[in-house]
């Protein structure tokens, strides 16, 4: 750990995605006690948040069909957030049911790509939000709200930062506490992040913001690093950088957590997680799921003998 | 494997087309130790020299300086190291020895006109010494620099460096070395590069090696990446509004050809991408 570089966040909350985002976009459909064996590794590793599973119909996302056994097998350790996604209040209460304890929507900056993804309009998808966001709120539960495409989307292209802090504001304005501004395809840049997080900043506090970038072009430490430098202060990333990308095949998706926390440890930030503990849940899922890991850092180690 | 003449020559010729104004064609070392690079006489006389694009050369000796220049090379480069015992283990010799061994090289190449660019490795650590201290980056960018190297390419040789050890190596050095003087050569191995890059890029440098489909894995872990992929970097510049002259789709077909002929996959992230924006 080197003294903390000035001008950056002391501390950084990194918000695992892994057994959600990272397992729902790997073709291998991964058995329930794995998943939550992976989790109460996770738990172990000092990671403040570890986004669980998602209460979605299995018609749509198989790999997330055994929701409730997840939620309900799943150690629960004191100071660490298990999150669950729920697109509707059907999951919500559901999850609840099972439960959770803390739950996440998802929105989009692009219209195309939310009719493609949830068939409809930013509009109406706000509307199912509130529903939630509503008894959500009525029960104490913390809702975190994500803006999808923040940097690009596969459908339209080019998005304007104006459209990412707009959508932004009506989930911060109906109770999400948190906004992770997701770069989905990973398209972005550190010019169009700057950007990006420019426009988002007029209308939510830096607290309230968080980034989830997307590696498929290889840009996405170059990105958080930009965001960290504008004072973000919440990273979301993926053990073993599950979780390719739906949108270009073959390629890459979630940023490794192994890599974001080597270049965090290596600015001096506090992040409280153990990079070895890490690293073997990587190993321990990789193994699992019969594939290469995608986290730089875990390829190097296990090279050197380090681990 | 060792690539055929024929190929690094289409690969050289190929690259010229892409803007890139600087390709490092190939080594004057005894194929004894670098048998990958035993053709470098018959690469530099059969490459396309194209006006306007400079085709440095590494020469660690007088001697391959000689037949460098015999050769018809314009431009060359000698590598010094931050650390003494990866000095040693790479070239048998201390520090101190490595650069009176330069100095030959460098009145040579300054009685012929040829400029000079020095690398340091080990910049941000060592394979053998671990951590390397920022003040002897700078020490030996200063000695190299005031040899006469006309730029001081600091390489991350093993990938550890992260913008927090690159910023401190960079405050340091930039007290002894103008930075216009100054270019990093990042190694992905940790996948720190691009962010490393960056940070050198917000302190004022502005010459940045990088290598097509990042070819070269690190030979101190085993199946590790090494280099950073110029496409990769190509593409973060371009979102940053920051010129090059390089054409990324002409570097991407380049990339394309080097792994077909090496019967591989690309190390670039952005030439794995199909989508397309």
């Amino acid at each position: 750990q080197e003294p903390q570089a000035s001008g950056l966040p002391e501390y950084i909350k990194i918000v695992e995605v892994g057994p959600r985002d990272g397992l729902q976009n790997e073709k291998v459909i991964v058995p329930t006690d794995i998943k939550i064996e992976l989790i109460n590794q996770l738990s172990k590793t000092g990671l403040p948040a570890i986004e669980v599973t998602s209460f979605v119909s299995s018609k749509w996302v198989p790999q997330m069909a055994d929701h409730k056994e997840v939620m309900r097998g799943i150690e629960r350790h004191p100071g660490v957030q298990y999150p669950v996604l729920t697109p509707n209040l059907q999951g919500f209460h559901s999850a609840i049911a099972a439960g959770a304890t803390e739950v996440s929507v998802f929105g989009a900056a692009s219209e195309s790509f939310s009719k493609m993804n949830i068939n409809c309009s930013i509009e109406e998808s706000i509307e199912k939000f509130e529903e939630v966001t509503k008894s959500a709120r009525n029960m104490n539960i913390p809702v975190r709200g994500y803006v999808s495409c923040a940097l690009g989307c596969p459908y339209e292209g080019n998005v304007v930062p104006d459209k990412v802090a707009e959508v932004s504001k009506r989930l911060y304005s109906m109770g999400c506490y948190e906004i992770s501004l997701g770069d989905t395809i990973g398209v972005g840049t550190p010019g169009s992040m700057k950007k990006m997080l420019e426009a988002v900043m007029k209308e939510i506090p830096l607290s309230a913001l968080a980034v989830h970038c997307h590696d498929t072009y290889g840009q996405a430490l170059a990105n958080i690093l930009t965001a960290i430098q504008m004072g973000v202060a919440v990273v979301d990333s993926s053990v073993a950088g599950l979780g390719g990308c739906p949108y270009a095949k073959g390629a890459t998706g979630n940023v490794a957590t192994e890599d974001v926390i080597y270049m965090l440890n290596g600015l001096g930030i506090n992040t409280g997680v153990n990079l070895y503990a890490v690293m073997e849940a990587g190993n321990f899922i990789c193994t699992a799921l019969n594939k290469k890991t995608n986290s730089k850092v875990a390829q190097a180690s296990f090279s050197t003998g380090t681990i | 494997n060792i690539v055929p003449t024929p190929v690094k020559i289409s690969l050289i010729n190929m690259l010229s087309e892409t803007g890139l104004q600087v390709i490092e064609a190939t080594s004057f070392v005894s194929p004894k130790w670098v048998p990958q690079m035993a053709d470098h006489t018959e690469v530099m006389q059969g490459i396309n020299k194209l006006p306007g694009i400079s085709y440095p050369v590494l020469t660690p000796n007088l001697k391959g300086f000689q037949a460098a220049v015999a050769a018809g090379a314009k431009e060359v480069s000698i590598f010094g190291a931050a650390s003494e015992q990866f000095t040693k283990k790479n070239i048998n010799c201390s520090i101190e020895e490595s650069l009176e061994r330069f100095d030959e090289v460098m009145r040579a190449a300054r009685a012929a006109s040829i400029p000079v660019r020095g690398y340091v490795s080990c910049v941000l650590g060592c394979p053998y010494e671990g951590k390397i201290s920022a003040a002897k980056v700078a020490e030996v960018s200063k000695k190299m620099y005031s040899m006469g190297c006309y730029e001081i390419s600091l390489g991350d040789t093993i990938g550890v460096g992260t913008p927090g050890s690159m910023r401190e190596m960079l405050a340091a050095v930039m007290k002894e070395v103008p930075v216009g003087a100054l270019a990093v050569h990042c190694h992905d191995t940790y996948g720190q590069a691009l962010a490393n890059i960056l940070v050198a890029l917000q302190m004022g440098v502005s010459v940045v090696d990088a290598s097509v489909a990042g070819l070269g894995g690190c030979p101190y872990a085993r199946g590790a990446s090494g280099n950073v992929a110029t496409e990769d970097l190509v593409y973060m510049l371009n979102g940053l509004g920051i010129h090059t002259g390089v054409d990324l789709q002409k570097l991407m077909d380049t990339g394309t050809f080097i792994c077909n002929a090496l019967n591989r996959k690309t190390n670039s992230k952005v030439s794995q991408a199909s989508c397309r924006l």
